[in-house]
């Protein structure tokens, strides 16, 4: 046996770099003959840069950033594609205690119902408004990110402008607890476990959860440097197989107790176990009492890490929406071509496992569980789709862009 | 000198790092230089200062907040290029290895960036090999504690001399293939371990 290629991936401290976690921590890296290293960064602006400059072979990616990095919109000008996703769900948005005394006071009871809360959140904003207070402030991380458009989604669907009756800035994930104790922000919209550190910490209360805004919702992406790829096609793969099995370890229940383990080292996100263990299990404390979330993060079923090309264009479908990109078929075609579920299929196909024979689904089409096609064996797929009823066609994306603009009004 | 004078902004946590780029930059010639280690401050400061070139250390968390306001052109004039010239690899690489960043507003010309960011890059270099060198000191201060330490366990143990002492002890290391202060820590436990001192 040769000896392993070392591979270095960088990551964030988040629950969802679980993947990543334990492609290395058992083994399955190793397996495919990969010896592979993972570093911890500090910004999402690090990995882009490490992975442009080769640090980094492949990193722990929002979706929408190699989506962004295709379409020129970031200051370092790089190709990135995306074979694979690193789950579905995760995130939670949560308010400071404060604003959530005054949802309360609006009507607002608990994270099950996005709509309420947003009714509330939208009469607690009118009145701040009467009597001139200041404009609300919500932190997500990162402008190209699943949280920013879920949140500007929510606030939207809720008759709340998020440019001009919110005001939303960029938090790092790890700050987003010192932000709010410091009153910097009165809420924010972010990965596990972060939304419930704050819950611990007395801080705050989640109102809302990304799987109840849209349900089995991507959120990370395995991303790749475009040339890398090209060149290192059957490494790319091993690590994709590899990926694969990981993904099937952490959606085991019975391994959440130690993959909970596993990323509460201090190398990772060093956090305690037991609140790590809770959020793989989607049983959040909300600051109002626990509360379970059904597919609140999914690492493995419904083909949670395919990269769905029509994903990839819900996400252009909302950096077009709040005026980050100008609509065109080209960039349309750039943002699609970023998920690349070709490389996946190529990857697993060795394996025998259910490939869904579709690279576009319609978003929010799938009230109930549903079997769909797939290369081999079974593959069940949904619920999906948005709080507000509204499904997405990415054969009718310009109708939709349309139907989205102006945002509001 | 007829071109208006450049307007920098340093953010670094590290306060004596962003010292030593500061002097760099005014020996230079750049007078409107102004650092930034509160990284809550940043977006006011980066509004205030109206900056021509941003340089900012990589392990700052707040690099994204710093990317978003660049694409909001009310906040600033659009620094929104990376270093000056997004075809030079070289530069790039040297700076992240490095560990700096830095962002320059639209239409500056190379000639007037580059030597800053150079600058920029050789003095974090420094600073790291500073830091090494100060670290190397810190250890080589302590192992050579740690062997007088067991020298005196050994002189006072068999009745040898200081030179017999540190003679066996190099023997050791060099049979073992270790270096002599690890022979001497493994000495010092050892002895603790018999109930010695």
């Amino acid at each position: 046996m040769s000896a392993s290629v070392p591979l270095t991936a960088g990551f964030l401290p988040l629950l969802d770099s679980a993947i990543l976690v334990a492609a290395r921590e058992k083994g399955f890296a190793e397996e495919e003959g990969i010896a592979l290293t993972l570093v911890r960064e500090t910004s999402w602006a690090n990995i882009r840069d490490r992975i442009a400059v080769g640090h980094f072979e492949v990193a722990h990616m929002l979706a929408p950033m190699p989506i962004a990095a295709n379409l020129g919109l970031t200051p370092m000008r790089l190709g990135l594609l995306a074979p694979m996703s690193l789950g579905l769900g995760g995130n939670a948005v949560t308010v400071s205690q404060e604003l959530w005394a005054a949802m309360a006071g609006e009507g607002a009871t608990g994270p099950d119902d996005p709509a309420a809360a947003g009714a509330a959140l939208r009469a607690v904003i009118e009145r701040r408004h009467r009597k001139g207070d200041d404009t609300l402030r919500f932190g997500v991380v990162h402008p190209h990110s699943g949280h920013n458009f879920e949140l500007r989604y929510w606030l939207a669907a809720c008759g709340i402008d998020p440019e001009r009756d919110v005001e939303i800035v960029i938090v790092p994930p790890p700050l987003t607890s010192d932000a709010m104790a410091a009153g910097r922000i009165d809420g924010f919209c972010v990965g596990e476990p972060w939304n419930s550190v704050a819950v611990a910490a007395g801080l705050a209360h989640i109102v809302t959860v990304k799987a109840a805004i849209w349900r089995s919702s991507p959120e990370k992406v395995l991303g790749v440097r475009e040339d890398w790829a090209g060149e290192h096609g059957s490494l790319l793969e091993r690590l994709l197989r590899a990926l694969h099995r990981a993904s099937l370890w952490c959606g085991a229940v019975g391994n959440h107790d130690e993959l909970a383990d596993l990323l509460s080292a201090p190398a990772y996100l060093n956090q305690p176990a037991a609140l790590l263990r809770a959020a793989l299990d989607g049983e959040l404390e909300t600051g109002g009492g626990t509360r379970r979330f059904q597919d609140f993060f999914v690492p493995a079923q419904k083909a949670a890490i395919f990269p769905w090309q029509s994903h990839a264009l819900w996400f252009y479908s909302q950096m077009v929406r709040w005026g980050q990109v100008s609509h065109s078929a080209e960039n349309a075609e750039t943002a699609r071509r970023s998920f690349r579920p070709d490389i996946y299929r190529a990857a697993l196909k060795p394996l025998g496992v259910p490939l869904p024979s579709a690279s576009m689904k319609v978003e929010g089409a799938l009230a109930v569980p549903t079997p769909v096609g797939v290369s081999a064996g079974q593959l069940v797929l949904g619920p999906d789709g948005f709080f507000d009823g509204a499904v997405f066609d990415p054969a009718h994306l310009d109708a939709y862009i349309a139907s989205q603009r102006p945002a509001l009004r | 000198m007829t071109a208006k004078q450049l307007s920098i902004l340093v953010i670094d946590e590290n306060t004596i790092r962003a010292s030593i780029i500061e002097a760099g930059l005014r020996e230079a010639g750049h007078d409107h230089v102004t650092l930034v280690h509160d990284v809550h401050a940043i977006a006011s400061r980066v509004r205030d200062a109206q900056p021509d070139v941003i340089v900012i250390d990589l392990e700052n968390p707040n690099r994204d907040m710093l990317e978003s306001m660049f694409s909001l052109s009310r906040a600033v004039k659009r620094p929104i290029a990376m270093f000056v010239d997004r075809s030079d690899q070289a530069a790039i690489e040297a700076a992240v290895d490095a560990g700096v960043s830095a962002y320059v507003v639209d239409g500056l010309r190379q000639e007037r960036v580059k030597p800053i960011l150079d600058m920029a890059i050789s003095r974090f270099n420094a600073f790291s090999r500073m830091e090494r060198e100060l670290e190397d000191a810190r250890n080589e201060l302590e192992s050579r504690k740690i062997v007088e330490k067991a020298k005196g366990i050994l002189m006072r143990s068999q009745g040898l001399s200081e030179d017999e002492a540190y003679r066996r002890m190099r023997r050791a290391a060099m049979d073992q293939n270790r270096k002599i202060s690890e022979i001497a820590h493994s000495l010092i436990t050892a002895s603790k371990l018999l109930g010695g001192g």
